[in-house]
């Protein structure tokens, strides 16, 4: 081939460099300057008044807590949808469209869809009043209730967000040749251990791309939590957006937005090491 | 050890009959192929058998034990598939026993059985190698090590040498035939290879639209075929028919009169390339060659025997120049008769020389 053509490929992804470059890059370190640039001058002040406030143990905790319970929830979840959809033939489709409805919605609008059915006056509470199972109205999101407030939000968060899971899966689960499955139920595997032994382990190249995209958007978790939950449910990404826009204090923001990458990161090195795919086990 | 009975299997995918009431008999460590062209059902049938697919109807026992409605684990029998289907993710020691894994055989007896199969299959060098680091037919010896090493009462192929490269397929199919005949272990093998059918399998189930056209050693199946769907599919080249009525008796072609099978008016004539000698002095059926190809074992000569389509196979050192009409002599006893209107084989005539 003649050399002359070697500058197209960077010119046609330039556009894209120079885009992600501008709004991505440039700002990222803005932060992180931002984050270490302290009104007192120390380069660590931002964090410690991140550190001293009341709300951050509280928030680290309930947004690990979250994580914890929402991503193998969803995982698992996922799994299960996927391998119910790989078995059906007619309307496997619109089974598939069905589930992924929740993808096409905005995070808020999902939290607001989910404080209709739980708040007082709420779907939930008026059915459950209609059934004589409750009095009068019920809190389920308020301070006093800090267990249904976390099942709201949990279930909130997986109604809305397992789709993607689901979709990663399913493509995962297609890759996977039925022969495998097969020459494991002729030699004697039980549907558990065909799973256990044959479906999962090949899965894992998908499990590990879902479980990292996953993980990072439960850490900056916020719409839900916000609309469901409010200031009774201090999460990392929400004590960013209060410093920012209620206490005006860019700083710390920028340190709590430094602190979620921080962890995002240590995460997806977590999850590249312990799901690696050496490649002379790859199909 | 187990013998296999196919009773009237059939199986419909919505309106379409890819089996219909196929029945086959397999006995005790037979070897039996089943050989058709694509889409004729023996893929289908195989994997009835194995339990994998579920037939519309029929039967299925295995060693006097109605299987019909178990699963494939129950059914206590190996397979190979056509892309192997070796496990990946696990080393080829794993791959080979993965089955004795399943039935809980203990480390020092897998260990046995698995260096056992491997040794039959010439892979010990690679047992803890992935799979993805070997070749294809390395693969494919895993694969069957992988079914000969749980000793199964019946073992099922399909295709297992189509994704190999000619040579390959050759040393595999010689080595294959020794390592069963040692096993005695009961064989389905599907192919579409007739070479393959004809060197490995004691019989041939030739399929053809869903049903079994003609079930018999290799050699019936060669020599006298019972439809003209097998004359035409089996041997290279394949038969010759040609197109011929019946008067009073006789059938004339040319010069060369034959006595007629009984039943039957119009009749295709069926001449293997092979059983037609050139007479020499012109006498016999005419053939009007027109193309001469030199295959280095014979000559390959294409023309035409009273205007119909004729491929004759020639010794390598005949003079046959294309444009020459040459006679041929033909023993009446290996011709084949088939009536035009059923496609079947009718009766050799007792007396055929007139």
């Amino acid at each position: 081939m003649p050399t002359r053509a070697n500058w197209i490929p960077y010119a046609l992804i330039a556009p894209s460099v120079v885009f992600l470059g501008a709004l991505f890059i440039v700002p990222l370190v803005q932060t992180i300057w931002l984050s270490f640039s302290s009104d007192d001058g120390t380069l660590l002040g931002n964090y410690a008044r991140m550190a001293g406030d009341l709300n951050f143990s509280v928030a680290i905790r309930n947004t690990f807590m979250l994580t914890l319970v929402v991503v193998p929830l969803q995982v698992a979840l996922a799994i299960g949808m996927a391998l119910m959809i790989s078995k059906v033939g007619k309307g496997r489709d619109l089974i598939l469209w069905v589930f992924t409805i929740p993808l096409g919605i905005s995070d808020l609008a999902a939290g607001l869809a989910w404080l209709a059915i739980l708040q007082n006056s709420g779907y939930l509470n008026s059915a459950l009043y209609g059934l004589g199972l409750i009095q009068g109205q019920t809190g389920w999101l308020s301070q006093e209730t800090p267990v249904t407030l976390f099942i709201g939000i949990v279930l909130a968060e997986v109604w809305r967000a397992t789709a993607i899971v689901l979709v990663i899966v399913i493509a995962g689960l297609q890759l996977i040749p039925k022969e495998f499955s097969e020459a494991a139920e002729i030699f004697g595997a039980k549907p558990w251990t065909r799973f256990c032994k044959i479906t999962l382990p090949l899965l894992k190249p998908s499990l590990q791309s879902a479980l990292i995209l996953r993980t990072v958007l439960a850490f900056e978790v916020f719409a839900v939590v916000y609309a469901l939950g409010g200031t009774n449910f201090p999460v990392l990404a929400g004590e960013a957006y209060n410093w920012q826009n209620i206490n005006q204090n860019y700083g710390v923001a920028a340190a709590y937005a430094v602190l979620i990458m921080a962890i995002s990161i240590a995460a997806t090195v977590f999850y590249l090491r312990v799901l690696r795919v050496r490649p002379e086990q790859l199909p | 050890m187990a013998d296999i009975v196919i009773d009237r299997v059939s199986k419909h995918f919505g309106d379409f009959h890819a089996l219909q009431e196929v029945s086959l008999n397999v006995g005790d460590g037979e070897f039996v192929a089943l050989l058709g062209p694509s889409g004729c059902g023996k893929t289908t049938l195989l994997r009835i058998i194995a339990g994998l697919e579920t037939q519309s109807s029929g039967r299925i026992v295995i060693g006097g034990r109605d299987v019909s409605a178990l699963s494939p684990r129950e059914r206590g029998l190996a397979m190979v598939f056509q892309n192997y289907a070796v496990f990946p993710h696990m080393t080829v020691f794993e791959n080979v026993a993965f089955g004795l894994r399943m039935k809980k055989v203990p480390d020092a007896e897998v260990k046995r059985q698995v260096e056992r199969a491997a040794a039959l299959l010439h892979i010990e060098p690679y047992l803890d190698r992935y799979p993805a680091k070997l070749s294809g037919g390395q693969r494919q010896r895993v694969a069957v090590a992988r079914a000969l090493a749980v000793q199964p009462a019946v073992l099922l192929m399909d295709e297992p040498l189509s994704n190999l490269d000619a040579l390959l397929r050759l040393e595999m199919r010689t080595e294959l035939k020794a390592v069963l005949r040692e096993a005695g272990t009961t064989t389905i093998y599907v192919t579409h290879d007739q070479t393959e059918a004809m060197g490995l399998a004691d019989r041939i189930a030739v399929m053809y639209g869903g049903k079994i056209d003609q079930i018999d050693t290799p050699l019936s199946v060669y020599a006298a075929p019972t439809t003209r769907f097998v004359g035409g599919f089996i041997g290279n080249p394949p038969m010759n028919f040609i197109k011929v009525k019946a008067e009073s008796g006789t059938v004339r072609i040319g010069p060369v009169s034959f006595v007629a099978p009984a039943g039957g008016l119009d009749l295709d004539l069926g001449l293997r390339g092979e059983d037609a000698h050139l007479s020499g002095d012109g006498s016999g059926l005419p053939f009007d060659v027109r193309v001469v190809e030199p295959m280095g074992s014979h000559l390959l000569l294409t023309g035409s025997i009273e205007g119909q389509a004729a491929r004759i196979v020639a010794p390598p050192t005949a003079t046959v120049r294309a444009g020459e009409r040459v006679g041929l002599t033909v023993d009446p006893s290996r011709l084949t008769w088939i009536d035009t209107s059923t496609g079947r084989a009718l009766a050799r005539p007792q007396d055929s020389t007139r």
